[in-house]
């Protein structure tokens, strides 16, 4: 089946995998909170209960919803001869999550019982309009430079490595930190925090456009920057190895100009580096949400440091779990990229066919 | 390999990144025994004659909160390095190695959890042990979680030595597979493995300071880099201008990060001489 068009072969084969992944990262999102302390005894033990019972009631709803004992067909709680409601084994608790997780169930927020899926659409925008485009043009400028400095060599190179290599020994958060305190807060010419200021409702108003803008610079800056530092170091030692290829010394005694023995360099050297970058993604993710702490910005990492601070583990859950899936659908679209991009990886495809 | 040594201090990289390397790493150990960390004054003191860097919220000197700060962080940092390439490098080895079905499974698991971000992971565990979360157990989880890096870059290279003379000859004099594998191809590896394993550190220095900065770092009698940062901006260090409180932890952080990158780049170029020019 598919024989015929291996690209489609190889796209419905990536498909499958990483809808295995996702099914194993939903076990451990499941599995890795209960490790520890239980989830309910913390959040039980944070808030005061007027009398015993009350404390119980509450309790027991929390396990409830967590899945954590058993409830027969119209909702109620199974309970044993004492009284006591009979606890749900590992794996039927299992089962219950994923399938509300397929329904897009998510459970209620401990702290304000908001549902978790309406807190993650109302912070996913903001997240994806800030990282998109920061990862995307910090690659494109990264690597360019990259090649750049692989190409000219010299003073050029000798004096942007170590700067593109101090740049990417900065973690996005310590360098988000550092602009706030010179920009936002010594010469006090951007906004420090948030996305837009808060007289402002959200509208498609002029003043409101600004105002987003205005707000969207600096976090930009700090996950932009140290990006295309790193991608500038991974490019020039890609960019030094394809130079001493047979293509490029052959362009270069046909005489070719030199903007296109680069764009030739640039393309072959690319895709090892959009490799490197799907792999990367879920490394970067981290910072790059902290980056959104710093800024206090409403995106995931905001909520997930609130969720955080008030132990509030349906919504931290939550977010983890919408990360891995951006992380992996990020790393699929960059999977069929290089399949339709890559000569190489086309032919391969080709011949695993035959 | 006196002559690689040779070759490496010819580097200016090189030597920049081991001053600086071997700087914090002294400071690091004998630094909170040498110095005597001045006694408690008010909250966020200037920096003076006094306290050098200024004090912290709590009136704490921080020079000394940085040089046990970097104490711990570097704990971290090398525990979880060390962790993580002795499993990355053994699944690396017996994957790249052994080649067919058991490759496959290991591969597919290495793989499996460079996709699934580590920070989630992080996160999850960090959260539900609100009690007892000490340094190890932070170095632990990012040990067990940053492995499968070593393992594909390891992999691959053991899989291309695979095929090699001396491999077989070895096969044939009737050594055992544990034998060939130690014997005959980690030497080979060695310095590679030698440099994902600096750049594991760094990226253990860099994991701790991250899940510090949204509170769940590790909770213990001396904060580590990342709890300092994580201190000062809950205490809105930046926003009332007292740089002390962030500057300082923050250049700490990047130093080391830096020397390493410094001495695994300057590595790269000498024992790849295709980058050599």
């Amino acid at each position: 089946m598919l024989k015929k068009y291996p690209t489609a072969r190889y796209v419905s084969l990536r498909a499958i995998w990483y809808f295995l992944t996702f099914l194993v990262a939903l076990t451990l999102n499941f599995f890795l909170p209960r490790l520890g302390s239980d989830p309910v005894d913390i959040m039980i033990s944070q808030s005061g209960f007027s009398s015993p019972e009350i404390r119980k009631q509450t309790e027991e709803n929390l396990r409830k919803d967590f899945g954590l004992i058993v409830v027969d067909k119209e909702g109620n709680i199974v309970r044993d001869e004492n009284g006591n409601a009979v606890k749900a084994s590992k794996i039927s608790q299992l089962v219950t999550y994923v399938g509300q997780v397929f329904q897009g169930n998510l459970g209620k927020s401990f702290k304000n019982q908001k549902q978790v899926s309406e807190i993650i659409v109302q912070a996913l925008p903001w997240t994806i309009a800030l990282q998109f485009p920061a990862i995307l043009f910090g690659w494109i400028f990264g690597n360019g430079l990259g090649a750049l400095a692989a190409y000219k060599r010299g003073i050029f190179d000798k004096a942007l490595f170590p700067l593109a290599l101090l740049m990417s020994s900065i973690p996005f958060f310590v360098f988000g930190m550092v602009l706030v305190y010179f920009f936002g807060f010594m010469w006090d010419i951007f906004p420090a925090a948030g996305a837009y200021s808060l007289e402002l409702m959200p509208s498609f108003s002029w003043e409101f456009i600004t105002s987003v803008g205005y707000h969207y610079i600096l976090p930009f800056l700090s996950i932009f920057l140290i990006l295309a530092g790193g991608q500038a170091i991974g490019m020039r030692s890609m960019g030094i190895y394809e130079l001493g290829t047979d293509y490029i010394k052959y362009a270069k005694w046909l005489g070719l100009k030199e903007t296109r023995v680069l764009a030739y360099l640039f393309r072959n050297a690319m895709l090892p580096q959009l490799t490197g970058l799907a792999l990367s993604i879920g490394q970067m993710v981290g910072g790059a949400l902290i980056t959104e702490m710093i800024f206090s910005y409403p995106g995931l990492g905001m909520a997930m440091l609130t969720a955080i601070q008030n132990n509030d583990y349906p919504v931290i859950q939550g977010v983890t779990l919408l990360i891995t899936t951006c992380v992996l659908l990020a790393n699929f679209t960059v999977d069929i990229l290089i399949a339709l991009l890559d000569p190489r990886v086309k032919q391969s495809l080709a011949m695993d066919a035959k | 390999m006196f002559k690689l040594l040779k070759n490496l201090i010819k580097e200016p990289m090189f030597v920049i990144g081991s001053v600086l390397f071997l700087t914090t790493i002294l400071a690091g150990l004998i630094g909170p025994y040498l110095y005597a960390a001045v006694p408690d004054g008010g909250p966020y003191e200037r920096p003076g004659s006094m306290y050098w860097l200024g004090t912290d919220n709590l009136g704490q000197d921080y020079v000394a909160l940085l040089l046990r700060g970097l104490q711990n962080s570097l704990y971290v940092g090398f525990m979880a390095g060390v962790i993580a390439t002795t499993i990355g490098t053994l699944v690396g080895l017996f994957a790249g190695f052994k080649g067919g079905i058991i490759d496959d499974i290991l591969n597919m698991f290495t793989n499996l959890f460079i996709v699934i971000p580590s920070f989630v992971v992080l996160v999850l565990v960090s959260a539900s042990w609100s009690g007892g979360r000490s340094l190890t157990l932070i170095a632990v989880l990012i040990g067990l979680t940053t492995w499968p890096w070593t393992a594909r870059s390891v992999r691959a290279q053991a899989a291309s030595l695979r095929g090699r003379d001396h491999i077989s000859l070895a096969r044939i004099n009737g050594a055992s597979n544990l034998q060939i594998i130690f014997k005959h191809i980690l030497p080979y590896l060695a310095s590679y493995v030698f440099m994902v394993f600096i750049m594991q550190v760094a990226s253990g220095i860099l994991s701790e300071s991250a899940i510090s900065m949204i509170g769940l770092g590790p909770i213990g009698d001396s904060p580590s880099l990342g709890v300092i940062l994580n201190t000062a901006k809950n205490q809105s260090a930046i926003t009332y201008g007292y740089w002390w409180g962030i500057f300082p932890a923050a250049i700490v952080i990047t130093v080391i990060v830096f020397a390493l990158y410094l001495l695994n780049n300057s590595m790269e170029g000498v024992f790849n001489p295709r980058l050599r020019k």
